[in-house]
């Protein structure tokens, strides 16, 4: 086991936005975190890499975390190179051969070693999404947490970010929580599904058997699409 | 980087003239010659002499180093005291935040330039006391901006990124948050020395700023005040200095806004 969770809770001025979750990974496994827009996603991705504090309840993570957030240029510093911003966990870690592994870390993810030198701006936004992959595959995680890593990108660049993501954490056993709002997304990546709804876990279970088998109503809402006629 | 060419170029001059301003007057500036005192401009002296005969065009460039170099070096040290202040204010919040900008309110709540002639007057005089006068009002413009800046910056995803990268605290604020929030503190700063040229030249003006026989702009022209009418060189030689070197910083920190943005470079 990766990352166990254990009886979350979280409050927002007094509104409970994750109310008692429970779920853990194994190593290798990828997970798929689906449900509506504002039901809590970001805040369980932010609580597991200790970007916000938790109000009771445990994690335990053993290894390494990293994440993908949604906006890729956003997640890059404007003012430095992409090739400072991947070495900057290295550096922090006292890699050695940083440069040389820069290079590596971008032939790894599709983009031409030069890109190094460029700026997030000067990148599109798939080229930039494989630069974050870069960056946070650069330091071994053991988990990676994607929130919406592929919702601010075109359908044909959303398949590719998938099949990389998918490919690498095959290649280097790394654990994976899959967030996004698109039921329809997972078949491609995830071995399992977690439906979130109102701060709880709904439904969980195998990819296959999630389509299959919905067990909660707000599930077969995300299957029927029921999200684009919410909005 | 030709759009701001011709404003740098301008500035540089300027600057250029007060550092070395010294080897670049053709009289001594304060040397007194009263058999030609209130002469008119002519070949000689090419803006005139004032009461005491002396060369108004030589005391115009040894003036520019006493208020552009001052200005200057008042600029410097607010934009960048007040810039970290904010920064460290936006960046930590909590308690120290909360009292660096109540008091920064104080200050604000009183007009700068009132605020300004009341320090400068209770402190004596003299261009040190005046400039210090600017600077207790003055940083607070750069802390609330760089705060505002702050702010907005520490929720961009690329912080959260830093963090996962396990960047400490101040290496965030030294690599994140000080280089994005330099570009509008250099515009701001540029916007300004216009008007800090103005305010340290009006309290020379008033008395409390250079004092006599410094050759000051704003000092000058308080001395040409009562021949408006009868020399009226003596006070338009410093106050087209004033505002030749106010509209070129001007557009200089226009045109820096401009080549700054990211997203246009
Ligand atoms: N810092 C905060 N302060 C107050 N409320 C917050 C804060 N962050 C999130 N919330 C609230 O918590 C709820 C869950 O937000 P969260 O960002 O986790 O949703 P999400 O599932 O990621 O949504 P989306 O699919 O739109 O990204 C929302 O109602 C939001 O308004
Ligand atoms: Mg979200």
């Amino acid at each position: 086991m990766i990352l166990e969770v254990r009886h979350v809770k979280k409050s927002f001025n007094g509104r409970a936005v994750l109310d008692d979750i429970n779920f853990s990974v194994d190593a290798g496994e990828c997970v798929g975190i689906v449900g509506r827009s504002g039901c809590g996603k970001s805040t369980l991705a932010k609580i597991i890499a200790r970007l916000i504090d938790y109000d009771s309840g445990e994690i335990f993570i053993d290894g390494e975390l990293q994440m993908i957030f949604q906006m890729p240029e956003d997640s890059f510093n404007p003012r430095k190179t992409l090739g400072w911003s991947i070495a900057e966990p290295m550096k922090n870690r006292d890699f050695k051969n940083i440069p040389a592994r820069v290079s590596d870390l971008l032939l790894e993810v599709g983009l031409p070693a030069d890109y190094a030198k460029k700026y997030p701006h000067e990148v599109s936004g798939g080229e930039c999404q494989r630069a974050a992959i870069a960056r946070a595959i650069s330091v071994n995680p053991k988990i990676l947490i994607c929130d919406e890593a592929t919702s601010a990108l075109d359908v044909t660049i959303q398949a590719q970010i998938i099949n990389l993501l998918k490919k690498l954490c095959r290649e280097k056993k790394i654990a994976c929580l899959f967030i996004t709002h698109d039921l329809n997304l997972l078949p491609k990546i995830a071995d399992r599904v977690i439906v979130l709804h109102g701060g709880k876990i709904v439904d969980e279970n195998s990819t296959a058997e999630i389509f299959k088998n919905a067990k909660s109503p707000f599930t077969k809402e995300l299957i029927e699409g029921g999200l684009f006629w919410k909005i | 980087m030709n759009k701001i060419f011709p404003q740098l170029i301008s500035a540089g001059a300027i600057i250029f003239i007060a550092i070395f301003a010294q080897y670049l007057t053709p009289f001594d500036p304060y040397e007194q010659n009263l058999a030609r005192a209130l002469t008119p401009p002519d070949s000689i002296n090419l803006l005139g002499t004032d009461r005491y005969g002396r060369d108004i065009l030589s005391r115009v460039i040894i003036g520019s180093q006493t208020t552009i170099l001052s200005a200057l070096a008042l600029l410097a040290v607010i934009s960048i005291f007040g810039s970290l202040i904010g920064a460290v204010c936006g960046f930590k919040g909590g308690k120290l935040d909360t009292f660096l900008m109540r008091l920064s309110d104080v200050f604000l709540a009183f007009p700068q330039m009132v605020f300004a002639i009341a320090a400068a007057g209770a402190l004596g005089g003299g261009l040190f006391n005046a400039a210090l006068a600017l600077a207790l009002i003055g940083w607070t413009k750069y802390a609330r901006i760089s705060r505002s800046l702050t702010l907005t910056i520490r929720k961009m995803p690329y912080i959260d990124a830093a963090k996962l990268a396990g960047t400490s605290s101040f290496g965030i604020l030294i690599n994140h948050v000080l280089p994005n929030i330099a570009g509008p503190i250099l515009v701001t700063a540029a916007l300004d020395i216009g008007t800090i040229i103005m305010e340290l030249a009006g309290l020379s003006f008033l008395g409390l700023g250079a004092m006599p026989p410094t050759a000051e702009w704003g000092a000058m022209m308080n001395n040409g005040r009562s021949m408006l009418q009868t020399a009226s060189w003596v006070i338009l030689a410093p106050g087209f200095a004033i505002f030749l070197t106010v509209a070129i910083f001007n557009l200089l920190g226009d045109a820096l806004r401009d080549v700054l943005d990211v997203k246009n470079r």
